[in-house]
């Protein structure tokens, strides 16, 4: 159900990656993921690797979540293995079969290609398993800051942002309790043809946008009341500081960026095609 | 005709950072025509233990069965049992989706099968029966006030006609007078249609006046089961896992303690008051 789906979930626990500053977080992922793009070769992936593997265990996350994460992009990395596979041209041909035809460099394109994917999810599940959502959105719109002087409108932006994601689990358990209490008045979700079941979520779908507007309306009372109006002027309880351990962390980022660079350039290490 | 726990044990996400043992090990029979009491704290798995009750939640180990029969049987029929053992939920307001009251009322006897005349019969009945004034039937359910839209919502579950009738927390968020008026509406079901009731609550004032026994949850344990002035004599007890006896009680109590003759097990304000006078004038 829906509860299943782990990507873009927090994960609590107490851990170094954890008590991390969620701009670290945010920059190294993305350090992380263009040093996957920008790299092509077997010894550059070995570094990945080993680094990905490093951060997973040190999150204290069970990898089993995480892999969990990879079942809605599936489909996705499938589509992208295959069309690589048949369509890129270059090297020895290595199958031949009817219309299609696999050649080296195919192959090695759709290795690549999968493996990238897989890391790109895996590490920006760690991110968000590791950051809770309140945490994301500080570190987004404290990055974001400068745009405010385009007039872009950061502040709100986050604002709506982490609202959002807060709404997430309640609007679920609201979802749940209504179930329920239809199902104790005989509603029936499973059974029918398409037209009967869509015709059956009006039950639900009814109170869950009452109640929706309900709480949107109460929260922005409750906003209003303790003089809510926007981020101007507004000071933080907890603002965001770089500590030791950040900068440390940074200095791994970079340091890694390096190795897998030097790495890819240097080490002559090949295996087969790869 | 009864409903049994037998060893219900139920814990939400197993094997998740979220894992919480919700009930543990509880055991109960509650016979036909019952008007039970389910108290506990915030959190102590009252509202879990009622949805065992008609097969909202399945234990993850131990039994519950109907009039006998497990309701973990295979083939059990699951939405027979729904329109028997009627559930209350708490803010039932909070479901009403139809156009208008009538019409909302009608959900449950609809999807119990019955024709389109049959459904407003029973549900005129059943909004006679929580006391809703007839003028409205045809307005917005949602255009009503708090306690008339629990009216409405209680009245779309005993328009199933089941045999029992289970109500979590039911005067949550209502003035005093709309709490008195829906409890004396639920007392005067119990007597009118000899249905068993199961009233769940944090509030022992709310209950004691109504129910002849009392389950006590507190964190996911039965801890006490009995009739109101049995389970009060535990008000120490009681104390220390954040409930209150009556305040009838403290009264009774400390009048005995300081050598009035009195009873102590009174649980009603008449009650004690009869007490009190009988020892005076004795």
């Amino acid at each position: 159900m829906v509860r299943d789906i782990t990507i873009g979930q927090y994960y609590p626990t107490e851990s170094f990656i954890h008590r991390l500053d969620p701009r670290v977080k945010i920059v190294c992922t993305l350090l992380f993921i263009v040093s996957l793009f920008i790299q092509n070769s077997l010894p550059g992936y070995v570094v990945a690797t080993i680094f990905l593997a490093a951060v997973i265990k040190m999150s204290k996350v069970p990898v089993g979540f995480i892999v969990k994460g990879l079942k809605p992009i599936v489909i996705l990395l499938l589509f992208t293995v295959v069309m690589n596979l048949f369509l890129t041209r270059g090297g020895a041909e290595l199958v031949q079969f009817w219309i299609f035809t696999i050649t080296e460099s195919g192959l090695k394109t759709s290795v690549f290609m999968a493996v990238r994917l897989i890391y790109l999810v895996m590490g920006s599940s760690i991110m968000t398993f590791t950051t809770s959502p309140n945490g994301l959105t500080d570190g987004l719109e404290k990055l974001l800051h400068p745009l405010n002087r385009v007039n872009v409108p950061v502040h709100e932006v986050a604002m709506m942002m982490s609202i959002a994601l807060r709404f997430i689990p309640i609007l679920l358990e609201e979802t749940d309790k209504i179930m329920k209490a239809q199902q104790a008045r005989g509603a029936d979700f499973e059974t029918g043809n398409i037209i009967q079941r869509a015709k059956s979520m009006i039950p639900i779908l009814v109170p869950l946008f009452v109640s929706a507007f309900r709480r949107a309306n109460d929260l922005a009372m409750a906003m209003e009341a303790r003089c809510y109006h926007g981020g101007e002027g507004r000071t933080r309880m907890k603002p965001l500081k770089y500590k030791r351990e950040d900068r440390l962390a940074y200095a791994v980022t970079v340091f890694y960026l390096v190795l897998i660079f030097a790495v890819g350039r240097f080490v002559p290490l090949r295996l087969w095609i790869f | 005709m009864s409903i049994a726990l037998e060893h219900v044990n139920y814990i939400y996400s197993p094997g998740t950072a979220y894992e919480k043992h919700a009930l543990k090990d509880v055991s109960f029979e509650i016979g036909q025509g019952q008007f039970v009491g389910i108290i506990g704290h915030t959190g102590s798995g009252k509202s879990t233990l009622i949805q065992h009750l008609n097969g909202l939640a399945k234990a993850t180990s131990g039994d519950v069965s109907y009039n006998g029969e497990s309701i973990y049987a295979e083939g059990y029929d699951m939405r027979k049992l729904r329109s028997q053992v009627g559930l209350v939920f708490q803010y039932p307001e909070h479901q009403l989706f139809e156009v208008d009251v009538l019409s909302d009322v009608c959900f449950g006897p609809k999807n119990q099968g019955f024709s389109q005349e049959e459904c407003e019969k029973r549900a005129r009945e059943a909004l006679g029966l929580v006391g809703f004034p007839e003028k409205y039937y045809r307005q917005s359910p949602f255009e009503l006030s708090g306690g008339q839209k629990r009216r409405v919502a209680i009245a779309g579950i005993l328009a199933m006609h089941p045999k029992v009738l289970i109500l979590d927390e039911p005067t949550a968020g209502l003035d005093p007078k709309g709490r008195d008026e829906i409890l004396d509406q639920i007392e005067h079901l119990h007597k009118e249609t000899g249905m068993t009731v199961i009233l769940v609550s944090h509030s022992m004032e709310d209950i004691a006046r109504y129910v002849e026994r009392i389950i006590v949850m507190n964190r996911g344990q039965k801890m006490l089961d009995g009739a109101p002035a049995e389970v009060f004599q535990h008000y120490r007890e009681l104390e220390k896992v954040g409930l209150a006896a009556p305040q009838v009680t403290y009264i009774m109590h400390d009048l005995k303690e300081r050598g009035f003759d009195v009873p102590a097990d009174a649980t009603t304000i008449e009650e004690a008051a009869d007490e009190i006078m009988r020892s005076f004038h004795g």
